[in-house]
């Protein structure tokens, strides 16, 4: 569980955050090196949410530090400047921008942000539109789309902004079931091409495939750290265990 | 035979601008109520039919020059006053949101004829400008309404869901390209059929102005009758004039909302 002394890409120290009184997040610790991929599961509750978005800085933790490139993520225009130029995010709801197109959903941080041209946003729109596998789609809104649509136009607009890490929570739990594989594929397919991930999600065979290392959470605390292989066949905590004998058994 | 051409006079005034249903509807209503009790009545001072009566008629209705350019020219300005006063109560902090709701509780406890004659009256003294009655109206309108606008902004924008803020910070927006490209446009579709009550609401106030001499509607029909003294017909007049001019905004703002919704 100690995390090594190398300098990782992301690192989590010590970081705690409370809601009022209560502790959602007890002292959590990790370490993430570039082109790691790591899937966090856990009981519903557990923190899983909140650590990626201590990460994200859309919760501020109150104790601990979070450092990406060596950069500690605050508040201050070093910490803002890291965020924006290296972390993406993936949510469960989807969150894309109903008043507007799915072209302009995915231009929109590149020219705003990024101080793009149109044209070469709307290229690389269209580039990402590809990858995920929907083109042809780009000029529809997306309340018109299906939800695994919606949610490879959330991925491709995360890309859009070439992050070096994703972070996905639950990225399938909205879906109908017939739709999860879509996104999990695409998913899968980034991952191949190197990007490092940390990725909430229940989805344990998507887990094995992809994860190099398992992250098991409850009650705030990271219980089980390991790489699938040890993960799936041999947990050393008993919760996990019950989890996954839980979560496995249909 | 005077009732009749005097809401054909009437129709012909507004006839480009009103749907057919409304124009029956209202010839009707007409009819219903003026013609069972036609032997009280003067029409006389509005009968197109003679020079005096069209005189009068124009200058009654050349008032809703003034009417619709104080009210739309107010409804601008007060919008942006209630933008700028809505923002600070979004913040999480104590001292903007104490701002706003002091602004929204001082000007709401005004009673805008009061304003009226205040800024009319008592600024040029403080402020030592001279200020017309146009902008002096105006300005009361929009600062009694800007409250409203106020109310209704932090209302849209509060019922924007928290994921588009979050979407906006993950892809790197700051907060007024958040606002400016994300929520802001939701929040306004969201509260255009409020905005169209606070135009038809600020239609209505606008003869309030009347008393610092504005030559609108109700000011126009005043001095009418004071020259004439056929209250009942006149103030008839006006009645139908606001009646016109307020069931077309609000057919604008029903057609309004129907053109969003199936977008
Ligand atoms: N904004 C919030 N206010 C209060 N409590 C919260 C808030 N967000 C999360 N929590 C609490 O923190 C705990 C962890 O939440 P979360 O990280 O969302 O769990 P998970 O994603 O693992 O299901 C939960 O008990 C939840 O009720
Ligand atoms: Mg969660």
């Amino acid at each position: 569980m100690n995390p090594p002394a190398t300098q990782a890409f992301i690192k989590v120290r010590d970081v705690s955050k409370y809601f009022d009184k209560f502790c959602a997040l007890d002292s959590v610790s990790l370490d993430i090196e570039l082109g790691q991929k790591l899937v966090i599961c856990g009981p519903s509750g557990s923190g899983k949410s909140t650590l990626i978005r201590c990460i994200n800085r859309l919760e501020r933790h109150e104790a601990g530090e979070i450092r990406i490139d060596g950069i500690v993520v605050d508040d201050s225009p070093t910490g803002s400047a890291v965020l924006r130029n290296n972390v993406g995010m993936v949510f469960q709801q989807f969150n894309l921008f109903p008043h507007l197109t799915i072209l302009e959903n995915l231009m929109l941080g590149p020219v705003r942000a990024r101080k793009m041209a149109e044209a070469d946003a709307r290229d690389l729109a269209m580039h990402y539109l590809e990858r995920v596998r929907i083109p042809e789609q780009f000029s529809k809104y997306p309340a018109q789309l299906s939800g695994g649509q919606q949610q490879r136009v959330a991925i491709a607009r995360a890309l859009c902004m070439a992050p070096k890490i994703m972070l996905f929570d639950e990225p399938t739990s909205a879906l109908d079931p017939e739709m999860i594989a879509e996104v999990l594929d695409v998913i899968e397919e980034l991952a191949d091409s190197g990007m490092t991930m940390i990725c909430v999600t229940h989805e344990m065979g998507f887990a094995r495939q992809v994860a190099d290392m398992m992250l098991f959470m409850d009650h705030g605390k990271i219980v089980e750290m390991g790489s699938p292989k040890t993960f799936f066949t041999a947990p050393e905590s008993d919760r996990c265990k019950l989890f996954l004998s839980q979560i496995l058994r249909h | 035979m005077q009732l009749i051409q005097f809401m054909q006079f009437i129709m012909s005034k507004f006839c480009a601008l009103m749907p057919s249903s409304l124009i029956r509807l209202l010839g009707l209503a007409g009819l219903v109520s003026l013609g069972g009790c036609s032997g009280n009545w003067g029409w006389y001072v509005v009968n197109p039919a003679t020079e005096t009566g069209r005189q009068n008629l124009a200058f009654l209705i050349d008032g809703l020059y003034y009417t619709i350019g104080l009210s739309v020219t107010a409804i601008c300005i007060s919008i942006c006053l209630g933008l700028l006063v809505a923002l600070p109560a979004l913040s999480n902090r104590r001292a903007p949101k104490a701002i706003n709701r002091i602004y929204v509780e001082l000007v709401r406890a005004i009673p805008i004829l009061v304003l009226i004659l205040w800024v009319y009256y008592g600024l040029p003294q403080v402020a030592s400008l001279s200020i017309s009655v146009f902008w002096a109206g105006v300005l009361a309108l929009a600062i009694s309404d800007s409250a409203f606008q106020a109310e209704i902004f932090r209302a849209g924008i509060q019922s924007i869901d928290r994921g588009q803020y979050e979407a906006s910070h993950s892809i790197s927006l700051n907060y007024r390209d958040t606002m400016r490209y994300v929520i802001l446009p939701q929040a306004i579709k969201r509260i255009l059929p409020a905005l169209g009550n606070q135009l038809v609401y600020m239609l209505k106030m606008s003869s309030l102005v009347s008393v610092i001499g504005m030559q609108e509607l109700t000011r126009r029909a005043n001095e009418l009758v004071v020259t004439e003294y056929r209250p009942l017909e006149i103030y008839t007049v006006l009645v139908l004039e606001y009646l016109v001019v307020i069931l077309i905004v609000s057919a604008g703002v029903r057609w309004l909302e129907r053109r969003l919704e199936t977008n």
